[in-house]
């Protein structure tokens, strides 16, 4: 569906991204992992055209991105970023049908047919109620649930997700992934979401991408990318890697220094 | 369910253009020569229809040639100021924006007080010209200042346009402080806002960039709306955010410079009326822009009005008025409507 093409990314003098080539698979889940600095969050941006790489090209549904128009790639990519400034707040349903903004063309309101995907949107993820709220007397939690209705009205195909349990209790971690999770299995929804908890991109992914200083590491099912030689070479730190006991993916458990010794 | 629709749109601005004809049928109605409410209205309907008759030939030249002129221009400007302010808090995500925050004003000062110094009266065409070009130049040159790698930076927009602000005010004392005392009283005037000179030319010039200005904005009303939560949230949902900065840069700044060259510097109403509008009705820019330059005519008039009436024969600077009734009752809504949150 993407397919990123020997893509290297500057902002200024040193490359961020260098020389990256791989696809995304339609209906995939697809978890970005790596340090602090590994280029995660750039390559998320580039992948929506919000930067553009110098050298190589990305490629969706086999057209160039750099060819297609903006409004045409909010159509099909949505992105939940990590947070977003709320100067003077709307209410919940008015962030949600901005989701509409790129299928408004030059319409000045949105029609009988926005309000109502909107409002769908907001009962997959359970913010209905929240409706006339307004944004900035939400929890964390609600608020990236009102985020992903908002990307859930833009009717993508891909959506991009930034970090997206950061700041989040493991509750409304879990309810998140599986909303996610579910978004997937039923809607076909392709999901890319960086994040720096490997054991929930280990539970939830279907395929990782192990970046380390803006090289691809090691792209691979969960089973192939968390082991404890890769997680030891890339982040310079013990851990100890066995299978969940439910589900048996990869599990790293942190160590103290000179405990597995002991 | 509290979402904007074309309908709630109309309505709105319906009833605030109400407000603004029954203030403009106020201010036609006071001043040193009182004409009564009824009879103004019939002069004015009289006229409009091409008739005579109603009222003395004494009360129709105040009305119609004196106090109606200068009730339209007052209006405009408010207006045009209004929307400027509304739209410069969004392009810059600052709720302290308005107007002038990026120089506009000083440089169109600048050029107005050195045509001053050389003689042009503030009846002549050259004032209004002079300060429209200082205006211009300001614009450009923050404009360019304020650009990295081709992109409008706002925040280094904004650094520009109040580095370039100071410059200019240090400039205007400096002519200030050398200037006759004939021509300071001119100068200071312009400098607080003066409507006293208003004609159906000034009309004419800031009309069309107002009407233009306001079109194209209004136009952009929903993209507005996307950038106040930010450039990247705004890419997300596909609007072409440097084509939104640089149109909404351009409209603002000429809406502003218009206003400024046909009756100077009127400050507050370009910062509280937006802000007000948005504690009523909330910050979405398809009600924020008419209603804002609703409540704005309506609030300058008003504001006018108050200024030749209050101490009369003498007239105040209507700045002074805009600051004296629109600050305590911005702080009075502020308080009432849970607005510190908002700001």
């Amino acid at each position: 569906m993407i397919e990123v093409r020997s893509i290297s990314f500057r902002y200024h003098e040193d490359w961020v991204l260098k020389d990256l080539s791989f696809r995304i698979e339609r209906g995939e889940v697809l978890g970005v992992i790596g340090p602090n600095g590994s280029g995660k969050t750039t390559l998320l941006k580039l992948l929506y055209r919000l930067l553009s790489p110098q050298k190589g090209e990305i490629l969706f549904e086999l057209l160039p991105m750099k060819k297609m128009d903006r409004s045409d790639i909010a159509k099909r990519i949505a992105v939940v970023a990590q947070e977003t400034h709320l100067l003077f707040p709307f209410s919940v349903l008015e962030t949600v049908l901005m989701g509409r903004a790129p299928h408004l063309g030059s319409l000045l309101f949105e029609r009988e047919i926005d309000l109502k995907i909107a409002k769908r949107a907001m009962e997959w993820t359970e913010t209905l109620a929240l409706s006339d709220r307004p944004m900035d007397e939400l929890s964390g939690g609600e608020r990236k649930r009102v985020f992903i209705a908002r990307a859930l009205a833009q009717e993508p195909e891909v959506i991009l997700l930034d970090e997206p349990t950061a700041n989040l209790d493991i509750h409304h971690q879990i309810e998140f992934l599986d909303l996610i999770l579910t978004l997937n299995r039923e809607r076909g929804l392709t999901i890319v979401m960086a994040s720096h908890e490997m054991n929930i991109a280990s539970e939830f992914c279907d395929r990782l991408l192990f970046l380390q200083g803006g090289r691809i590491y090691r792209m691979g099912t969960p089973e192939e990318v968390i082991t404890k030689e890769n997680i030891e070479e890339v982040y310079g730190c013990e851990v100890y890697v066995d299978q969940h006991p439910i589900s048996g993916m990869p599990r790293i458990s942190l160590l103290k220094k000179g405990s597995l010794k002991r | 369910m509290k979402i904007i629709t074309r309908k709630k749109v109309l309505t709105i601005s319906l009833l605030l253009s109400l407000l603004l004809i029954l203030v403009i049928f106020i201010s036609l109605t006071l001043g040193s020569v009182r004409v009564p409410f009824l009879r103004s209205m019939g002069i004015l309907l009289f006229s409009l229809l091409g008739l005579k008759g109603r009222g003395s030939e004494v009360e129709q030249t105040i009305i119609l040639s004196l106090r109606l002129p200068r009730a339209i221009l007052a209006g405009l400007v408010g207006a045009g100021l209004s929307i400027s302010g509304a739209t410069f808090q969004a392009l810059l995500r600052n709720p302290l924006a308005d107007p002038y925050i990026l120089g506009v004003s000083s440089g169109a000062a600048v050029a107005a007080i050195i045509a001053i110094l050389f003689g042009l009266s503030a009846f002549s065409f050259g004032l209004p010209l002079a300060s429209f070009i200082g205006a211009l130049f300001t614009i450009t040159t923050v404009f360019y200042l304020g650009r990295q790698d081709g992109k409008i930076h706002p925040n280094t927009l904004l650094l520009a346009g109040v580095i370039i602000g100071s410059f200019l005010s240090a400039l205007i004392m400096f002519f200030i402080s050398i200037s006759q005392k004939e021509e300071l009283h001119t100068i200071i005037f312009w400098l607080m806002g003066d409507f006293s000179f208003s004609n159906a030319r000034a009309i004419l010039i800031i009309f069309p960039y107002l009407l233009l200005g306001i079109f194209i904005l209004y136009f952009h009303a929903r993209h507005l709306n996307l950038i106040l939560s930010g450039e990247e949230s705004a890419i997300q949902l596909g609007v072409n955010a440097e084509r939104l900065k640089l149109t909404s840069y351009l409209c603002a700044s000429l809406i502003t410079a218009a206003s400024v060259s046909v009756c100077g510097l009127i400050g507050f109403v370009g910062l509280i009326v937006p802000h007000t509008v948005r504690l009523i009705f909330g910050p979405d820019h398809r009600l924020l822009i008419p209603a804002s330059a609703l409540v704005g005519a309506s609030f300058l008039i008003a504001s006018d009005t108050i200024s030749r009436t209050i101490l009369a024969p003498t007239e105040l600077p209507v700045g002074v008025i805009t600051a004296v009734f629109g600050g305590p009752f911005f702080i009075y809504l502020l308080r009432t409507r849970k607005g510190i949150k908002t700001l």
